[in-house]
């Protein structure tokens, strides 16, 4: 499902002595199916972005059209229900809103919430308490007698529930230990690709946004200042700095390797594995060439 | 030698005592740290860190084993003797902080504790020039970012002149950008007070600057030493949910990719470095 923003701005409590603007001719296109990385720097302008993508704000100015839906500013949207149910959100520590009695309700809510039968809810909050790596006892435990790794999937599975085509997710593996990151993000990326999800991350990690993105976004002072490709957005290392973001350690390291060894690697590593093996391969050449 | 700040002797932890099918949070936990180090507890999440902190200062009581700190055994009776002389800065900035003001947040603790004025106001101004934040007394909290935040809340523990400092999950919250700020300043406030740190971290960036690092998983401790000692067993870290830093993982992957590595580098430097002495060599 594609996602439009149309020169959207924004403002907090407008028309109030409080006004406060937050976004400011925003235009970004999320093409349907594509992995979408929202980077920028604390108070850019990312969360309210991502409100926007299943009208939890809607515009003060411009629109955002959302599959078919069209929101617009000055006038009232209703019936956001279809929206909500096709755009799930992940929001940060989305622990804090878990709130029935077990875990199997958690995680039904939502679905039952948008006219899912019964037996289908408890069928995917059985199955998604597996996917996520939970213990199947879990499901009749209450949420809150859970650690807090465990209490993260829960509420992501509770996301997950619903079935959603977009999938937007906000620092959702901020606080989990290195395992349960990679874990998580894992699954993300497995059912971006299995279910054909659009994926939207809004992260500071350069790293995740380089390992799983194909597209990056860069957000600086409630503007969208930059989009494109995640090697040309990672590769151009002056416009990162001009927004104080720096680019992956790979691409630091990547950098540092060929300044000092006057070796160049094929193309932009990605991945800690990818520059490992470019590294390598070059390494074998340069020594074959001497 | 010098004098234990606090020790864990044989502590067992369970939640639910009378559930035999419940695991102990904490198993026959020992360990102690020494006035003036610098000592960094790692696991997973759920390893029994958390249980830990908690079993420091008194929220809770260990079934087995002894607690003890700043020369006394934790009990309801010592319980307050023992925090007055602890600070603690949690995960979350955002549930921290008291005050309008930076200012008025760090003396809060102060004025609870019964300063008098004028004392009071050179502590906070002492304490915030120690985190770099002096310059922000009036400011409010909301406005900091988190990083700064999270300096403000080290400056409040700080006020009250404690002999240990600990520091549970401090930087997990925050970015790139503020976890470097808050780790800057801890490293800064040592070489400059010598203070007696714990931090509580899964963040092995972090423990690497410790000068002991204690690793648990499970409920029990399964390694204790240097950050060199610890990091040198890379797989076994690796099974327990934790992660190398990042040029110990990227020489992992070179020799997997058939560079022939030292493993000795522990920074992206020293990497590239051995690199180019491999390639320049014949």
């Amino acid at each position: 499902m594609d996602i439009l923003l149309k020169q959207v701005g924004y403002s907090y409590a407008k028309d109030t002595p409080f006004e406060k603007r937050a976004l400011t001719d925003v235009t970004l296109h999320i093409p349907s199916g594509s992995y979408t990385a929202i980077i920028g720097h604390t108070g850019s302008g990312k969360s309210t972005v991502l409100q926007h993508l299943n009208a939890l704000l809607q515009p003060t100015e411009g629109s955002v059209l959302i599959g078919e839906r069209k929101i617009e500013a000055g006038t009232k949207a209703k019936n956001l229900r279809e929206v909500r149910k096709k755009v799930g959100i992940v929001f940060q520590f989305p622990e804090q809103q878990l709130f029935d009695e077990t875990v199997l309700k958690d995680i039904m809510f939502g679905p039952l919430n948008f006219g899912v039968p019964e037996e289908e809810a408890r069928r995917r909050a059985i199955a998604l308490v597996e996917q996520l790596g939970l213990p199947e006892d879990v499901l009749e435990k209450s949420p809150f007698d859970l650690s807090g790794g465990q209490m993260r999937r829960v509420a992501i599975a509770g996301v997950l529930a619903m079935e959603p085509d977009v999938l937007v997710l906000d620092e959702p593996t901020a606080g989990l230990d290195p395992r349960g990151r990679r874990e998580i993000m894992d699954l993300f990326y497995r059912l971006h690709q299995e279910k054909g999800l659009t994926t939207v991350l809004v992260t500071h990690s350069m790293e995740d946004a380089a390992r799983y993105a194909d597209t990056v976004a860069i957000m600086h002072s409630g503007k969208c200042v930059a989009t494109g490709d995640v090697r040309e957005v990672f590769a151009n290392e002056e416009q990162l700095g001009d927004y104080r973001l720096e680019p992956p350690r790979t691409v630091r390291m990547q950098r540092e390797f060929e300044e000092k060894t006057g070796l160049t690697l094929d193309e932009l590593a990605l991945t800690e594995e990818a520059l490992a093996q470019s590294i390598a391969q070059a390494l074998k050449e340069g020594r074959e060439l001497k | 030698m010098k004098g234990t700040i606090l020790s864990f002797e044989q502590v067992t932890f369970t939640y639910a005592p009378e559930d035999k099918s419940v695991k102990p949070a904490v198993s026959d936990l020992s360990f102690s740290i020494g006035e003036g180090e610098w000592v960094a507890l790692v696991g997973h999440n759920g390893s029994g860190k958390s249980t830990i902190a908690k079993l420091m200062n008194g929220l809770l009581f260990p079934q087995q084993g002894t607690v003890k700190a700043m020369g006394l055994t934790m009990s309801e009776e010592s319980l307050w003797d023992i925090r007055s002389q602890m600070g603690m800065v949690f995960q979350n900035p955002d549930n921290q902080f008291v005050g309008a003001t930076v200012q008025d947040d760090v003396a809060f603790a102060l004025e609870n504790n019964g300063v008098p004025h004028e004392e009071m106001v050179v502590r906070v101004r002492e304490s915030l020039q120690q985190v770099k934040m002096a310059d922000y007394l009036d400011h409010e909290p909301h406005h900091l970012s988190g990083g700064q935040k999270q300096r403000v809340a080290i400056a409040g523990a700080l006020a009250l002149r404690p002999r240990l400092l600990i520091l549970d999950e401090a930087t997990s919250m925050l970015d790139p950008q503020g976890r470097r700020e808050v780790i800057e300043t801890i490293r800064e406030l040592r070489e400059a007070t010598g203070l007696t740190v714990l931090s509580i971290t899964h963040d092995l960036e972090e423990a690497a600057l410790a000068d002991r690092v204690l690793v648990m998983s499970a409920g029990h401790k399964q390694m204790e030493g240097t950050p060199d000692e610890v990091f040198s067993s890379g797989e076994e870290l690796t099974e327990m949910g934790l992660d190398l830093p990042f040029a110990m993982r990227m020489a992992g992957l070179l020799k997997q990719a058939g560079v022939p590595m030292t493993g000795e580098s522990m920074t992206e430097h020293e990497l590239v470095e051995e690199l180019w002495t491999y390639y320049s060599s014949k």
